[in-house]
């Protein structure tokens, strides 16, 4: 595995605690994560992953009665702090959903959407350009590009999967972020994603949580184990797999009681 | 680690692994013992015993080696356990090629036990056959018991087996070159001796695994000196 590319780091996490009300889900999370790399957030059910994940896009923000500590950087400049507009921040960090959710839409609008309220897209053939470019990246482009008309919902669950994605990329994030992407997918439909996710991360640092051991050890190139709201291990993919060096972590990949 | 799987079924897997081991070891341990028995007690009526019995090796460590990939594909496994499913198929190759050392003796015997002079060189073949019997012991209770430090103990003695096999192989190799009657079944015996330094190194490889399924990582390369403490290549964990 080619480890010694940039290694630039694209986010910066600090004593990250998220609170739902009185409950704490995240102990003070430090983690950096690679530009143009995939880090897989792994861990069993309530350890707090999807909520850190949800941290890098002020997702949490949305839930109520949660509360974020800490700071999360993009670049160098902390998402937390007033002078960052969310709106222009979900579109730097795109989000797909364990469920596709494409909107009510043609194949075409669902890809526009995003563009058009940015307006990013001054003309039609500045827009269509987009939605083309965002189709092919996403590997769909030759599956759907003689219905673009035809409703993002008439597709299969792998391609609307993968119609989430041209829209995410669509408004050309830096990040993605992926929140068990093909649990409701077929291992055809799964394959071909996580081959996108290898071409993505040419241009785009990729975030994904998955309950997936053999996913995460396929596709990231770094892995971070999850437990009880505390980060137990974060290191190579490679390293994590084959002698990870805490036994929770162990146990954990091993479907051990841990 | 003693945890067990959620999923028993695999516990049970990786333990069939390991009995398969276990009975190709005491084959393996059984078969060598033999040819040398053969040897020392001139007996040439068990030699054949001893041939045919490789077969059954042979088909041990093929019927594990179908176990392994079984358990591989079917249970995906990560970290440990998937150290301990390649340590199994290599040891088990590494006690398949005892086995045929033990038969090549056993047959090489055969000439040796034919010829009616009774050879001092049977008692220094033996002296070496004695260390490296013990080390092949001592390299499967490793494995069994998940033991590394048994085991870098076992990798250790392989030096004084090469030193035996050295004097050994020069007091022969000065037979054969003086062209004398002898030299037929001195070039026996130096095979033999050839065969059992072998063993001796397979059962090195052995040991490399054990410690190589408790750590994860094989041990360094450079074998301590002969001075060098006991326990000098453990990891510093």
């Amino acid at each position: 595995m080619k480890m010694s590319e940039s290694q630039k780091v694209k986010i910066k996490a600090r004593n990250v605690t998220v609170h739902y009300g009185e409950a704490r889900a995240l102990h003070g999370i430090d983690l950096d994560l690679n530009a143009n790399e995939v880090t897989a957030l792994i861990g069993p059910s309530g350890c707090g992953k999807s909520t850190f994940l949800r941290c890098i896009n002020r997702m949490n923000d949305v839930i109520d009665g949660c509360r974020v500590g800490g700071t999360v950087s993009i670049d160098e400049q902390n998402i937390y702090s007033d002078a960052v507009d969310v709106v222009e921040l979900r579109a730097r960090v795109g989000m797909v959903f364990q469920k596709p959710n494409p909107f009510p839409k043609s194949i075409y609008d669902n890809v526009a959407y995003g563009p058009r309220i940015h307006g990013m897209a001054p003309s039609r053939s500045e827009l269509d350009h987009i939605v083309e470019t965002s189709l092919k990246r996403a590997g769909l482009w030759d599956e759907v590009k003689d219905r673009l008309s035809a409703s993002g919902t008439s597709l299969s669950g792998g391609q609307q999967q993968r119609l989430c994605i041209a829209r995410a990329i669509a408004v050309n994030p830096d990040i993605v972020l992926m929140d068990e992407p093909c649990s409701a997918l077929d291992p055809i439909a799964t394959a071909v994603i996580e081959e996108l996710m290898e071409e993505l991360r040419r241009d785009y640092t990729i975030v994904i949580v998955t309950h997936s051991m053999q996913q995460a050890a396929r596709i990231s190139q770094r892995t971070a184990y999850f437990h009880l709201g505390d980060l137990v291990e974060h290191g190579q993919t490679q390293a994590i797999f084959t002698n990870p060096e805490n036994q929770q972590t162990e146990a954990y990949i091993s479907g051990k009681i841990g | 680690m003693n945890d067990e799987h959620i999923v028993s079924s695999f516990d049970r897997d990786l333990a069939e692994l390991n009995q398969m081991v276990a009975r190709l070891g005491g084959m393996a341990e059984q078969q060598f013992a033999a040819a040398i028995d053969a040897l020392e007690n001139r007996n040439a009526s068990s030699i054949e015993t001893i041939i045919t019995k490789d077969g059954e090796l042979d088909q041990l460590e093929k019927d594990l080696n179908d176990r392994a990939i079984e358990v591989i594909a079917t249970r995906a496994p990560m970290a440990t356990d998937l150290r301990r499913i390649l340590s199994a198929v290599k040891i088990a190759a590494v006690l398949e090629r005892v086995g045929d050392y033990a038969k090549n003796i056993a047959k090489r015997s055969l000439v040796i036990i034919s010829d009616e002079t009774n050879r001092s060189d049977t008692i220094s073949v033996g002296r070496i056959a004695d260390i490296v019997q013990g080390m092949l012991r001592e390299a499967l209770d490793a494995y069994a018991t998940a033991n590394a430090d048994l085991a870098m103990e076992v990798w250790e003695r392989d030096q004084e087996v090469d030193a035996l096999y050295t004097s050994l192989h020069s007091d022969l190799l000065g037979v054969i070159a003086s062209g004398s009657e002898e030299a037929n079944v001195s070039s026996h015996f130096l095979f033999i001796a050839k065969n059992i330094e072998r063993i001796g190194d397979h059962t090195t490889a052995v040991a490399e695994q054990v410690y190589f399924q408790v750590n994860g990582e094989m041990p360094s390369d450079e074998r301590p000196k002969a001075d060098a403490a006991s326990g000098a290549t453990e990891t510093e964990a």
